[in-house]
């Protein structure tokens, strides 16, 4: 520390060559604090979604920095479709506690009740069901203003697309032709009574700076992220987690792989991949040779050219 | 990954890779965020997908979803990697900007591809906001396009400091050294333009290259022995980034007050240029009250010392009167605070920009409405400022601007942040305009200002240049005539003698003369020293009606004179 004296405004010239180079990490983390508390100094009602997955830890870790030493001053909300992992719903409410903050927790329960799942309807229609609709309804049963998602522009091309402050009209409808301006850090939070603001924080970080930032500040994440021998149904190159009953196939037996999963999901949509990652430095240089995007594990994004502009039009994350 | 490259692997995992070293090299690697620009079809998203493609950044279900497709016939498109919109790859065209990111062993990438269309400036200009670099593609078949000149304009008002001119589809001019040699000449002539009409000077390279087949784009080709320069990656991997302001008069807008107890208050914020240490002394603007540093309260722990970029929260030793909008600054360096500045604006709004509609300013962490008034707008097409009190979507000017409350400010050459705003419509909540401080002015409206007035000034205030207009006509089509322009805040004059020199002599000061002849009962209007004469029937009402139309058609009037 360079104490200044006798009330003097001159601060000694600092060496360039120890300030010049902020690194990326640092970068990212300041432009999303920024973003944090822009949102919650302009909005009546935020909320924050929290889907328990690495994306998701990364936002509530710079979520408690942004408002550090005061509490996170939003809720968080987790739209549960009943297919989560065990695992994965331990993990939120401890991870809820630990940081003291608010849980809110919504369910399409008419849909659950009925029987949705991805078997009996297709993909589209049970995400559109369990995700979409519980999300627009959980939005408006609190008139929430404005919804952070931990959504990152490098997951997806129409998410390449996204404003970090994306308007949403009346119906929650993401109308990409027509986006707001955004211009340097100056946000546009003015919307009219019924309309919303989903805001990305994490628009600019990439996968990899996900992982580097999780390793580095060492943030706690399932544990299904970590390669371990797991029960899997093996059909081909896929391996689908035994987690509900009605993915086997009639006859199908478990066998015990060594693997992971490199994005959470609901687990009849999401496949794991065979794995010896058991540590950060390995699920990082893991992440080097893959040749595949984390989204080619997931069902959801293959039905169609183009489904993931179609459900985040219809008021998806 | 699936396709033959040709070249080797940028992120080699052999067997020697070690984890740790990597992660250790990724800790020193720094951010540049860069925008492509240019005219359609120019090349724009070929050439991010070729970089993205050619530094293995693409996965290889990207690459599968893409083959065959597109309108690069046996090539892969590589434009449909970002045009990421159903809209877009139908129409083969980008409409919204696409962020994508890439990583050398160098440096990582932000890159906002941007779409060429006049109609989607405004997220052309979204995507240039903040970026360190852009590249401006110009079609070697084609040469400078007016696209060009207005993306370059935007690049240069937005402050970009490296402007890369990529001189593309080489390929289809035979590598032709000529070609790339006039189109730079005629790129500088308009840069020098662009420099002196914008207050920037961004440092301007050339490079010629072809996005499809990847020549000089990530590494120097063969086909142009001519060209002595970096290709386009290792340029980028080798300019200055932003970041390195630090050293800049500290400024910290603030942007959220925390309070969790009675005995904490901590100021937070984003440092947005310069260095604060703990005891230094601060001053609060616009108030003017001053206090010290006390603490630099991070999660990670408290700091001595913050620089710009990073996100802070101060505590100060005296308790004083401190809210969301104010600004911190160091005792000694305080920036001018006022009510009224100059400033450039970029409109992207469909409504036009209308003195009488109330905007509301954001500036760093605050909102204020204020008061728009054009100075003139900025013709790109010829190189010159027009007179006008309206901005239509996508055109550009310079206005004035008065906020409601005092605001602390820079011009926008000094600092980025305190010197940029964008304009709300306050009833639509659109965002309307971006605007980049020119200069601060003093807020004393009847301070002397003893600059001579110009004959731009006379003609934004009159809405309308100095013209004769020769009126045959009965006398009370010429009175009602000249009525109506009066009313419409017109500055009409009517030589009472037909002195032949008279009516020059005025029209050339500015006013719009009016000579009148009694022309029994047909009307016919000849304006300036066009030969054409209009002819004009029906009654008084009509015909006068008619006359106004004209003037406005032949851009004599500035139509919002209608409304004044
Ligand atoms: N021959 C040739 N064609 C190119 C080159 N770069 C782009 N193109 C073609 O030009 C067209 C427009 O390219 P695109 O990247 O969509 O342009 P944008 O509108 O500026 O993004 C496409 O058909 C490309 O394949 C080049 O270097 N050489
Ligand atoms: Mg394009």
């Amino acid at each position: 520390m360079l104490p200044t004296e006798n009330g003097s405004t001159y601060s000694p010239p600092i060496p360039l060559s120890s300030l010049q180079r902020v690194s990326h990490l640092r970068l990212l983390e300041a432009e999303s604090i920024h973003i944090l508390r822009e949102v919650a100094s302009e909005f009546e009602r935020p909320v924050m979604l929290y889907s328990i997955g690495k994306d998701s830890s990364v936002m509530l870790r710079l979520a408690q920095k942004a408002f550090f030493p005061g509490p996170i001053p939003f809720p968080l909300l987790h739209i549960d479709t009943g297919f989560k992992f065990q695992e994965m719903l331990a993990f939120r409410d401890a991870m809820a506690r630990a940081v003291g903050a608010e849980l809110l927790v919504w369910r399409n329960e008419p849909a659950i009740a009925a029987g949705t799942n991805p078997i009996v309807l297709d993909t589209k229609r049970c995400c559109g069901l369990l995700k979409t609709q519980a999300l627009l309804d959980a939005l408006k049963h609190y008139g929430f203003d404005a919804a952070f998602g931990g959504a990152r522009r490098d997951e997806e091309k129409s998410r390449a697309k996204e404003r970090i402050f994306s308007f949403r009209d009346g119906a929650g409808q993401w109308d990409p032709k027509n986006q707001r301006p955004e211009l340097w850090n100056l946000y546009n939070s003015r919307v009219h009574p019924g309309e919303s603001i989903r805001v990305f924080p994490l628009s600019n970080w990439t996968e990899m700076d996900v992982w580097q930032y999780i390793h580095e500040e060492e943030i706690p994440i399932v544990d299904l992220y970590f390669a371990k021998p797991r029960p899997m149904y093996v059909r081909g190159e896929a391996l689908l987690p035994v987690e509900q009953a009605f993915v086997a196939r009639l006859g199908e037996k478990p066998q015990m792989v060594r693997s992971r999963l490199r994005s959470l999901g609901c687990s009849p949509c999401t496949g794991a991949i065979r794995s010896d990652a058991d540590t950060l430095p390995k699920i990082i240089g893991e992440l080097l040779s893959f040749r595949s995007s984390e989204r080619a594990n997931r069902v959801i994004d293959h039905d169609q050219e183009g489904s993931m502009e179609i459900k985040k039009r219809e008021g998806y994350f | 990954m699936a396709c033959a490259l040709t070249q080797p692997d940028l992120h080699d995992v052999g067997t020697d890779f070690s984890i740790d070293a990597f992660l250790e090299r990724e800790r020193e690697k720094d951010l540049l965020r860069f925008s492509t620009a240019g005219s359609v079809d120019d090349g724009k998203s070929t050439l991010i997908g070729r970089l993205l493609y050619d530094t293995q950044s693409v996965y290889d279900d990207q690459v599968l979803s893409i083959r065959g497709k597109g309108t690069a016939g046996p090539q892969l498109d590589f434009a449909l990697l970002t045009d990421g919109l159903r809209a877009e790859r139908e129409q083969g065209i980008t409409i919204d900007v696409a962020y994508r990111y890439f990583s050398t062993p160098r440096r990582k990438f932000i890159i906002a591809d941007t779409p060429g269309h006049e109609q989607y400036t405004r997220n052309m200009a979204t995507g240039a906001s903040t970026a360190d670099a852009a590249i401006v593609l110009v079609d070697a078949r084609k040469g400078v396009l007016p696209q060009s000149r207005r993306h370059a304009y935007i690049a240069t008002l937005l402050g970009v400091r490296h402007i890369i001119v990529a001189v593309n589809k080489m390929d289809l001019v035979d590598y032709d050294a000529e070609t790339f040699a006039s189109i730079r000449s005629e790129f500088e002539s308009f840069a020098r333009y662009a420099a002196a009409e914008s207050g920037h000077t961004p440092e301007l390279h050339f490079i010629p290259v072809s996005a499809l087949l990847g020549v000089n784009v990530v590494r120097v080709s063969d086909e142009t022995p001519w060209y002595d320069g970096p290709a386009l990656l290792e340029l980028l991997e080798s300019l200055p980034t932003t970041v390195g302001s630090e050293i800049a008069p500290f400024r910290l807008p603030i942007q959220h007050v925390i309070r969790p107890h009675q005995g904490f208050r901590g100021f937070a914020g984003q440092i947005a240029s310069g260095t604060i240490r703990v005891g230094d002394p601060v001053t609060v603007l616009p108030s003017g009250r001053t206090s010290r540093v006390e603490r630099i309260v991070t999660y990670d722990g408290d700091l001595d010392v913050a620089h710009a970029p990073l996100s802070v929260t101060l505590t100060l030793e005296d308790e004083l009167d401190i809210s969301r909008g104010d600004l911190l600054t160091l005792a000694g360096e305080e920036t001018r605070v006022a009510r009224r500045f100059a400033a450039s604006l970029v409109w992207m709004d469909g409504r036009s920009l209308d003195a009488s509609r109330r905007y509301l300013l954001k500036h760093t962490s605050q909102t204020v409405p204020a008061e728009v008034r054009l100075r003139h707008r900025v013709d790109l097409e010829q190189s010159i400022r027009e007179p006008g009190r309206v901005l239509e979507m996508n055109t550009i000017g310079v206005a004035e601007i008065e906020t409601r409350r005092p605001i602390a400010l820079e011009q926008y050459r000094e600092n980025r942040t305190l010197g940029a705003f964008v304009l709300i419509d306050a009833e639509t909540n659109a965002t309307a305009g971006a605007g980049m401080v020119r200069e601060v002015l003093t807020d004393d409206a009847s301070a002397v200002d003893a600059r001579p007035v110009t004959a731009l000034e006379r003609a934004t205030r009159w809405g309308h240049a100095g013209v004769v207009l020769r009126l045959k006509a009965p006398s009370s089509v010429a009175n009602a005539f000249e009525r109506a322009l009066l009313k419409a805040g017109v500055f009409v004059v009517r030589p009472p003698d037909d002195d032949p020199t008279t009516p020059g002599v005025l029209a050339a000061a500015g006013a719009l003369v009016l000579v009148a002849e009694e022309g029994g009962h047909s009307i016919s209007l000849r304006i300036g020293s066009s030969r054409a004469e209009s002819l004009i029937h029906g009654e008084t009402t009509k015909a006068v009606a008619s006359l106004l139309r004209l003037l406005r058609e032949s851009n004599v009037l500035h139509h919002q004179e209608r409304t004044r």
